[in-house]
């Protein structure tokens, strides 16, 4: 049986790496007491895995893993007792029992949604709203991506699914493809959109928050997404 | 709290922002005292230690009292913070240190010693204690190299010479007292002098004779104690214990629940400190074990635990413990790491149990190449043993072998020295003639590593002539050679460390009060973080001693008479230095002594009259 679980990270949290996160949450698992499947072999290690990296500085509001357990209690049951045990600034969101045919969390994952506001003294110095059209009216957007493979140019226009900026919030938003293969970080767009501008964007001018991950239930044509614990139930 | 800027820029951030599981929140306008302990190393070393868990554990039960933890900041993070005038903080509250009302600081080995200073410089507080004042934190030290505070007793306001469980809160009481009736800083640190165990370096004078040797330590005063004894756990199944151990985010060199059995070691080496310091050994009941390791492993979630002890085998309920802890590991998917165990029958069986033996390798620590030698330290292991443990070892399965000595031991040859080598092959010929060939997984693995050996205060050896650099290496250089001369030498890799750290080693073990100029002078040349080898400076070092006018050789290579006056003595461990000297003659003589299980051998330990010095002895047998 699989659990789907959503939780949020926040605050100096944000500094701790996906690696140790995982630690963390194989930890929380024993403190919680959650009965949770293992692996065979003579060094079993838990069955868990999780959606999508998140980059060290970046908060989150859905974040997600995928979980095996041997036995089921209640949805509220694994909810609570993982928030027992939890950090300051590590909640738990949701906790899902997922269908016998789902996909597990990370081939699942087809976008991700983000908020980009601007540190301190860093805010634009120019209108930030008014080139996003233009922006997104270029027939395609040519980028250099680094890959561990070396670099390739790619287009970065079908990767975007929406950007906008809230003039009032001094936010933007951004909802990007998230899935392994075309996974895009936001502060790649923004930088990308500077240089459109005619600007250079700071390696420390963005806060960027993940709002929520995304699979998408539609199709490659017409998406259709929703969080990722859409597909699991509470029980 | 560092901006975020700073954290993104630096090597893990994890280091410095607090918050891990376990770890303690208070609200400081409700307490009466803050305390700082510190671990002058990096937070992976730091956040290692058993002991600073342990401190950190009662200080936070004390309701008046909110302890937080100190490391070491990394040198990325310590240009950032010198560059924007960052002063050094606690992980808790992120507070500066110098708002706090003591800095505690661990002194686990010699080569932390510039980090000391890094920490006080970066927190703001005068490295010297004589120009501190008013509001500034009672610098206080602690651990084992406060046996011999000398060298940094001018850094510090305070040492507790000890274990920490003991006088903490008569001290605490003390400064709280002092501090409502509006007493100042030196009245307070006069008093604190005079608890048992609490060393305060101000109140002493120090004479020297003309070659450099102490002609005289005494108090300033007549009510400050000429002898500081050390403080000690007497019942140690009733005493403080982290059960809520602090969990860090990243990995750490110690990531797992630390069970500590028992304190002290019967077997008398000569050169092992710690086998006199912490004397007499006192073992934690079975029954407080189990329910321990249960609720430590509840608390934090780890998937490790291992046992702590200076020599585990001599744990008088070790299978019980073991047999419990194997069951309720492997039902809950824990992994038990096995302290070195003694290789026999018992400890093969269960290793065998606990570990991949392929993938495991055996540790054997004879420290010595030669019987004779071996018996000159009391290492009571004779190569009979060694090889009858690694037939047994190879007989299940085993092919890695891991050897430990010592380079430069009082009384050494060249053939004690090519006895290591010599003893190496045995092993390995063990092998080939205990495994039929078809059975062999290859070759057998040994890896034969040397240190070079350090005289440390309160141990026999703490007479002995220490070698030098060149003497180290050409032992080292003799030991690879004679490795070459071996019929087995491919199955045999050997390993030796540089020399310089050693030295110094040596110089700070043994020194005086002289050698805080020259720690400091070394520090504002950029020495730091000394035990890296990628930041150790020798020629910084060596400078700072030149221009200082201290010899190296008068702390390291010099021959001790048996009444010169050590900068320790005015410390008492609980051995007697009579004690010391008989065993000095009697290494000089081969002569082994037996444990404190066999016959007691009159340390002066036995005056606790706890642990090991209440039971029946055993007589010497075999």
């Amino acid at each position: 049986m699989k659990l789907r679980i959503k939780f949020s990270k926040c605050g100096p949290m944000v500094f701790i790496g996906h690696l140790d996160m995982m630690r963390y949450f194989q930890k929380a698992m024993r403190r919680a007491e959650v009965d949770i499947s293992y692996s065979s072999g003579f060094s079993p290690h838990q069955i868990m895995s999780f959606a999508a990296p998140l980059g060290v500085g970046i908060a989150s509001k859905g974040e997600y893993m995928d979980i095996g357990v041997d036995s089921l209690t209640t949805s509220a049951q694994v909810k609570d007792a993982l928030n027992r045990v939890m950090v300051e600034g590590v909640k738990i969101e949701s906790v899902k029992l997922l269908p016998e045919n789902a996909e597990n969390a990370m081939s699942s994952v087809a976008a991700a949604k983000y908020t980009i506001s601007f540190r301190e003294a860093y805010a634009p110095d120019f209108d930030l709203f008014g080139q996003i059209d233009d922006y997104l009216a270029q027939k395609e957007i040519r980028v250099v991506k680094e890959t561990k493979k070396g670099s390739k140019e790619i287009d970065l226009k079908p990767h975007i699914y929406e950007f906008s900026f809230d003039n009032e919030k001094q936010e933007v938003s951004l909802l990007v493809d998230a899935s392994s293969s075309g996974n895009i970080k936001p502060v790649f767009v923004m930088e990308d959109y500077y240089r459109f501008c005619g600007r250079v964007a700071g390696e420390f001018d963005f806060i960027v928050t993940r709002e929520d991950t995304f699979t998408n239930i539609g199709t490659d044509e017409k998406p259709d997404f929703v969080p990722l614990d859409y597909v699991g139930e509470d029980y | 709290m560092l901006n975020d800027e700073i954290l993104l820029k630096i090597e893990k951030p994890a280091r410095y922002i607090g918050g891990e599981v376990n770890s303690v929140m208070k609200d400081k306008e409700k307490v009466d005292i803050r305390f700082a302990m510190c671990f002058p190393d990096v937070y992976e070393i730091g956040m290692s230690h058993l002991g600073i868990q342990i401190i950190y554990d009662m200080l936070n039960r004390f309701e008046d009292t909110w302890c937080e933890r100190v490391y070491s900041p990394w040198t990325d993070l310590d240009a950032v913070m010198r560059k924007e005038n960052i002063p050094l903080f606690a992980l808790e509250s992120q507070d500066p240190v110098k708002e706090f009302d003591f800095l505690g600081i661990t002194l686990q080995y010699e080569m932390c010693y510039t980090n000391i200073l890094q920490v006080l410089e970066l927190s703001g507080i005068p490295v010297w204690a004589k120009d501190r004042f008013g509001d500034d934190p009672i610098v206080i030290g602690g651990g084992p190299c406060s046996y011999n505070p000398e060298p940094i007793a001018d850094f510090f306001d305070l040492f507790y010479i000890g274990e920490g469980e003991t006088m903490y809160r008569r001290l605490l009481d003390l400064y709280k007292e002092m501090k409502t009736a509006g007493r100042s800083r030196e009245e307070f640190l006069r008093e604190a002098g005079k608890l048992p165990g609490i060393y305060c370096p101000s109140l002493y004078d120090v004479a020297y004779n003309e070659d450099g040797t102490i002609a005289a330590f005494a108090p300033r005063y007549g009510d400050v104690p000429a002898t500081v004894s050390k403080e000690m756990v007497t019942e140690l199944s009733d005493t403080y214990y982290p059960l809520k151990p602090v969990v860090p985010f990243i990995k750490v060199t110690q990531d797992r629940v630390v069970l500590e059995i028992m304190r002290g070691c019967i077997r008398g080496c000569r050169f092992c400190q710690a086998g006199q310091l912490y004397r007499p050994l006192r073992e934690r009941d079975v029954k407080v074990l189990k329910d321990y390791a249960l609720e430590m492993l509840k608390n934090t979630g780890y998937e490790e635990i291992s046992l702590s002890s200076l020599s585990s085998s001599d744990y008088s309920q070790l299978p019980e413990l073991i047999d419990y802890l194997m069951e309720e590991c492997n039902r809950k998917k824990i992994n038990i790491s096995l302290p070195s165990l003694r290789i026999d029958a018992f400890s093969l069986d269960v290793m065998s149990k606990v570990q991949d033996v392929k993938k495991s390798s055996l540790t054997f620590a004879p420290e010595a190449g030669s019987q004779r030698l071996r018996d000159v330290i009391n290492k009571g292991l004779t190569e009979e043993v060694i090889l009858n443990g690694a037939r047994e070892a190879f007989e299940g399965g085993w092919n890695k072998v891991k050897l430990y000595f010592m380079l430069g031991l009082p009384t050494e040859t060249k053939e004690d020295i090519e006895g290591i080598a010599k003893l190496s092959n045995e092993i390995a010929k063990v092998y080939y003639e205990a495994v039929p060939k078809e059975k062999r997984q290859g070759r057998v693995q040994i890896v034969t590593s040397t240190s070079f050996f350090v005289p440390k205060p309160f141990t026999p050896f703490q007479w002995a002539q220490m070698s030098t650099k060149e003497e180290f290496l050409d032992k080292a250089y003799t030991v690879k050679e004679a490795v070459r001369n071996q019929l087995n030498q491919k199955s045999i890799k050997y390993n030796y460390h540089e020399a310089d750290v050693t030295v110094l080693e040596g110089v700070f073990a043994r020194g005086d009060r002289k050698i805080s100029e020259v720690i400091y002078r070394a520090y504002k040349k950029g020495c730091l973080f000394d035990s890296w080898s990628e930041y150790f400076d020798n020629d910084l070092w060596l400078q700072a001693f030149e221009e200082c006018g201290v010899s190296i050789d008068f702390y390291t290579t010099r021959a001790r008479s048996e009444n010169e006056i050590f900068p320790w003595d005015f410390i008492s461990c609980g051995v007697s230095k009579e004690f010391l000297l008989r065993e000095w003659k009697k290494a000089l003589d081969e002569t082994t002594s037996p444990n404190c299980r066999q016959a007691c051998q009159g340390c002066g330990a036995s005056s606790y009259c706890v642990g090991v010095c209440t039971e029946e002895k055993t007589g010497v047998s075999k």
